[in-house]
């Protein structure tokens, strides 16, 4: 696939607010990854390819995979705080798709609440970064997506079982991640 | 009558750093400012001027809804968040302050307390308009006599 030679990662953006897209799009690109940013959960799926509930249930599968084949995104993060949908229930909706549930997810949020937090990390997401979204958290993001470039790879070349059982460790597992210490406090 | 590079910087760096020791901006301001770089010559002014939007929409409809009768709480404390949200993501911490305690009022549905709220909203806001169009237009004289600012 000519999208595995690409060295450059793809984030997709989400947030409702103007200045805060302007913000992390530009955070972001300074760091050198393609951003693409939306202001709502519904268009976020709208450009994975992944259509609303219930009529993707009706497709066979073959057509939503083919949908999302176009674009490439190697990690979102999301906003909490959004009107109709918001960042947990695109979380949610990114888990149960079976194309694209090993996308990393980061949630951020200008509130700490930590029962939110937790909620978060233990239904998938890979960190939560408080708002207002600092360099030192972007610089964070980058072994989220190496490990998902790795896994990718692996599938493509069907390495050894061994190399395998060692990517599995590393997969998302909700435990690794609890066992980080969430980023709760803004050290500003 | 016209001031040379080098009063200008002086007088740049002056105004800046009362504007962060009297509060009106935080650390974030800086990390905006850490954000522009030759790619991206007027990021700053173009993230202010949309807080500027943003502001002016906010505090209209704030004061819309205080006017109603009887007030609506959440409406109101949505706003609230917002404007906290955004003054936040800018670096206006005397406006983020007053957002909160906004906020707060909210809650316990305090009307008076809004209402002093939404009254200095609208001071600091005005404050921090005037003091960063000056730091601005301070920038661009630098910048119109050949002169460079950090």
């Amino acid at each position: 696939m000519g999208m595995a030679a690409e060295t450059q990662f793809h984030v997709l953006a989400v947030d409702d607010s103007l200045i805060d897209r302007m913000l992390i799009e530009r955070l972001l690109k300074t760091s050198s990854f393609h951003v693409t940013a939306v202001d709502s959960g519904s268009k976020a799926l709208k450009f994975l390819g992944l259509v609303e509930d219930g009529k993707r249930n009706e497709e066979p599968p073959t057509i939503a995979l083919e949908a999302n084949q176009d674009v490439e995104v190697n990690l979102i993060i999301t906003d909490y705080c959004m009107p109709e949908m918001t960042g947990y229930d695109l979380l949610r909706k990114i888990k149960e798709s079976e194309s694209l549930k090993d996308i990393p997810v980061v949630i951020m949020s200008s509130e700490n609440v930590p029962s939110r937090i937790n909620r978060c990390l233990e239904d998938g997401a890979d960190e939560f970064f408080l708002k207002p979204v600092q360099q030192s958290d972007v610089n964070r993001l980058r072994p989220h997506l190496m490990k998902s470039k790795v896994k990718d790879e692996e599938d493509h070349h069907q390495i050894s079982n061994k190399r395998k059982e060692t990517e599995e460790s590393h997969s998302p597992d909700k435990t690794r991640t609890k066992m980080e210490p969430p980023k709760v406090v803004n050290s500003s | 009558m016209t001031m040379d590079v080098n009063q200008l910087q002086a007088k740049l760096r002056e105004h800046q750093s009362a504007m962060f020791q009297q509060g009106f901006l935080d650390d974030q301001f800086s990390q905006l400012q850490k954000l522009q770089d030759e790619s991206t010559p007027d990021f700053v002014l173009e993230v202010v001027t949309m807080f500027f939007d943003d502001s002016e929409n906010l505090l209209k409809n704030m004061a819309r809804c205080l006017e109603q009768v009887p007030a609506d709480f959440k409406q109101i404390d949505a706003y609230a968040h917002q404007y906290k949200g955004s003054s936040a993501s800018v670096g206006a911490a005397r406006v983020k302050s007053v957002c909160a305690t906004f906020r707060s009022f909210c809650e316990t549905k305090n009307l008076d307390g809004c209402m002093r709220c939404l009254q200095q909203l609208q001071q600091e806001y005005s404050l921090l308009k005037n003091s960063l169009q000056y730091l601005f237009r301070l920038q661009n004289d630098i910048k119109a006599a050949g002169g460079s600012f950090s």
